[in-house]
């Protein structure tokens, strides 16, 4: 018993595994950090040595320059802070709007691609082949110049009868604007709102209740829609009236117009990641092992409360994670924006660097934003795995 | 043991090409506890597995507890209430707790309230020895816990018919006495049985009637008294001779 101790004690501490723990990482450490100043250093030296020493101070310049599409005021005599502002909206919207698209032709091609319809499956195997295998610079530059900037000019535009007009300088379509009933409408709207996600909280307790969850957000969902249809119908005046595009001298007025820049960008991001999405969807519902269809099957579910009981809660697992790092591959890709011309945070970026010359300052900033992306993206994911781990032994 | 529960007349099943099932004929009378044996690939599982339709039969009849299995999907899901099956990888849904896995039949397809279906399930819980269990994970638990769990599950929809397919094989030799003991159990309770399984201490302890399969045929069957001290057939001398050895 002594001489255990003693011998124990007697382990050089640079064979204790404990102590070789502790002092790799304080080695990896400081490591980093020693890098991490020798190149700021060496930065910041740099540029005092070139007469720029860095500062932040120009975003409060005038930019001098038009952006193409805004989703806030802007205009050439806004500061460069503002100019960035646009792009990094832009960059929010086109990713935003993309994610939900690549999500919902992702999931249906990935679901297709599992069809026992041979020919469905054989079209989504294709699909996700064909461009999973296209570099994604490649194919923007093929749809701006051979689809979005080949569209007939405006004044011979491709009309889809009223409701849209496609053109080279644009996508234009017929959109919902407020008319005389909106004020009341809006009311009506939201009081279907709160009703339906009370209906929807009804059934959920009942589902705890009972053990047999229904689907409440359907049942809330549907109530809303229904209310919202009834109200549409008591509300005095149309509450909604739409606006047609209409040719005013050399371009169209009225309804929601789309650039081609915007179009080239999203349209190649939401294809190019729907089939890597595809993909992600189809392994995780194969991950779910067969057993498990039969187990469900024998125990006498139908195939609808199998999918939704036991085959879909398990697949979201392994569907999550990757689904997430597709999501924020779709946000960084949209950086690729300056290649169609569609004015993204990188794009403005770009033109900020030529201009004011801050290139250090600029790329420091655009790096952070999407540091910031990919940080808010792992911090979910950890936070999802945490969650829904399978617990075991 | 008067009334047929299960009869199945000249059952045919093919894989393409592959002739699976070459004509079964069997009768299982309520109650009676069948142990179906056999070399790999003879069939067993194919055949087991038409009886609650995880496999399709191509020709010939199944008819359980006086229905017919066809395409009407109607006596499909009928028969599955009237059935429970074990499965030799157990397939307890990983994302549930033990409980849940248990009751998530009764309440979805019986419609039972939560309350009862889950006191049957703690009287279940106790019928097969692992009440303390029943908040846990299927991860959490060994080999032998989740095939009981699993035996669990399926008596829970209060089948009339219960099927194994080589509930044991997939068990570390110690586990195996502890879920052959729930099954004998269950056997003595008057349960109808249809058990594929190479334990052959269980089966000339519980079963009724042995079918030896051998190339998707029942090559003999009868009592395990006759098929252990006289089997009539060269196939079954050789196939006993070969496990009865281990
Ligand atoms: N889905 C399938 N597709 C094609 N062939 C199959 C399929 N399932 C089983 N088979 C074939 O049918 C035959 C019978 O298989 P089955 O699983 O019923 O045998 P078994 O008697 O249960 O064997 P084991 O003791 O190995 O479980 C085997 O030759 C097998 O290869
Ligand atoms: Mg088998």
């Amino acid at each position: 018993m002594t001489t255990n101790t003693s011998e124990h004690g007697a382990v050089p501490f640079w064979r204790d595994e404990r102590y070789i723990q502790i002092i790799a990482q304080v080695i990896v450490v400081a490591a980093l950090v020693a890098l991490f100043y020798w190149l700021i250093h060496n930065l910041l030296t740099g540029l005092a040595a070139l007469g720029i020493p860095l500062s932040f101070r120009f975003l409060g310049i005038e930019a001098q320059f038009d952006i193409g599409e805004t989703l806030i005021e802007y205009s050439r005599n806004s500061t460069y802070a503002q100019a960035i502002l646009v792009g990094l909206l832009n960059t929010i919207k086109v990713s935003f709007i993309g994610i939900i698209f690549a999500t919902i032709v992702g999931v249906i091609v990935g679901i297709a691609r599992l069809s026992r319809n041979w020919l469905v499956s054989r079209i989504a195997a294709v699909y996700v082949q064909v461009l999973r295998n296209i570099p994604l610079l490649v194919f923007l530059i093929f749809l701006s110049t051979t689809v979005f900037h080949k569209l007939p000019r405006v004044q011979q535009a491709l009309a889809l009868g009223k409701m849209a007009f496609l053109t080279n300088r644009g996508i234009y379509t017929v959109w919902p604007v407020p008319a005389e009933g909106w004020n009341v409408y809006k009311w009506l709207l939201l009081g279907s709102f709160v009703i339906g996600v009370l209906v929807a909280i009804y059934f959920y307790r009942q589902g705890l209740r009972t053990g047999r969850m229904p689907l409440y957000w359907l049942w809330g969902f549907l109530t809303f829609l229904a209310l919202s249809i009834i109200a549409w119908f008591v509300a005095p005046g149309a509450p909604l009236a739409l606006d047609y595009p209409y040719l005013a001298g050399r371009n169209f007025k009225g309804g929601q117009s789309l650039t081609p820049e915007f179009m080239a960008i999203l349209s190649g991001l939401v294809i190019y990641t729907s089939a890597f999405i595809a993909e992600v969807v189809r392994a995780g519902i194969q991950a779910v092992s067969k057993g498990q269809r039969e187990a469900a099957t024998a125990v006498g579910l139908t195939s609808f409360q199998t999918m939704r009981l036991v085959i879909f809660p398990q697949a979201m697992r392994v569907i999550i994670p990757p689904l997430t790092s597709q999501y924020l591959n779709l946000t960084k890709n949209s950086s690729l924006a300056i290649a169609v011309g569609y004015p993204d945070l990188f794009a403005v970026g770009s033109t900020i660097i030529n201009q004011s010359g801050r290139a250090v300052e600029v790329i420091l900033i655009t790096m952070a934003v999407y540091l910031t992306f990919s940080l808010l993206t792992s911090l979910f994911m950890n936070w999802y795995n945490r969650h829904t781990r399978l617990v075991e032994r | 043991m008067s009334e047929p529960i299960i009869i199945c007349r000249d059952v045919h099943k093919w894989y393409g090409q592959f002739h699976a099932l070459r004509g079964i004929d069997m009768e299982v009378q309520k109650g009676e506890v069948v142990v179906i044996f056999g070399p790999s690939g003879s069939g067993k599982s194919t055949f087991i597995r038409c009886i609650n339709r995880l496999e399709e039969h191509q020709r010939g009849t199944i008819i359980v507890d006086g229905i017919e299995l066809s395409h009407d999907v109607r006596n499909i899901a009928a028969i599955r209430r009237e059935v429970g099956m074990v499965f030799q990888q157990f397939n307890l849904f990983p994302h549930l707790t033990v409980m849940q896995n248990i009751t998530l039949g009764p309440i979805y397809v019986r419609k039972w309230n939560k309350d009862k279906a889950e006191e049957i399930a703690m009287q279940l819980l106790e019928r097969v020895g692992i009440p303390e269990q029943a908040h846990k994970y299927p991860g959490q638990l060994s080999g032998g816990q989740q095939q009981r769990v699993a035996i669990a599950r399926a008596l829970a929809m209060q089948p009339k018919i219960m099927l194994f397919d080589e509930p044991t094989s997939a068990l570390d030799p110690e586990m195996i006495k502890e879920v052959l003991d729930v099954m004998e159990e269950l056997a003595e309770s008057g349960m109808t049985m249809m058990v594929v399984t190479h334990e052959m201490g269980f089966a000339r302890a519980v079963a009724d009637t042995m079918y030896f399969f051998d190339e998707g045929q029942v090559v003999e069957s009868g009592t395990p008294e006759q098929i252990f001290e006289h089997p009539q057939e060269d196939r079954t001398k050789l196939f006993l001779s070969q496990i009865l050895q281990h």
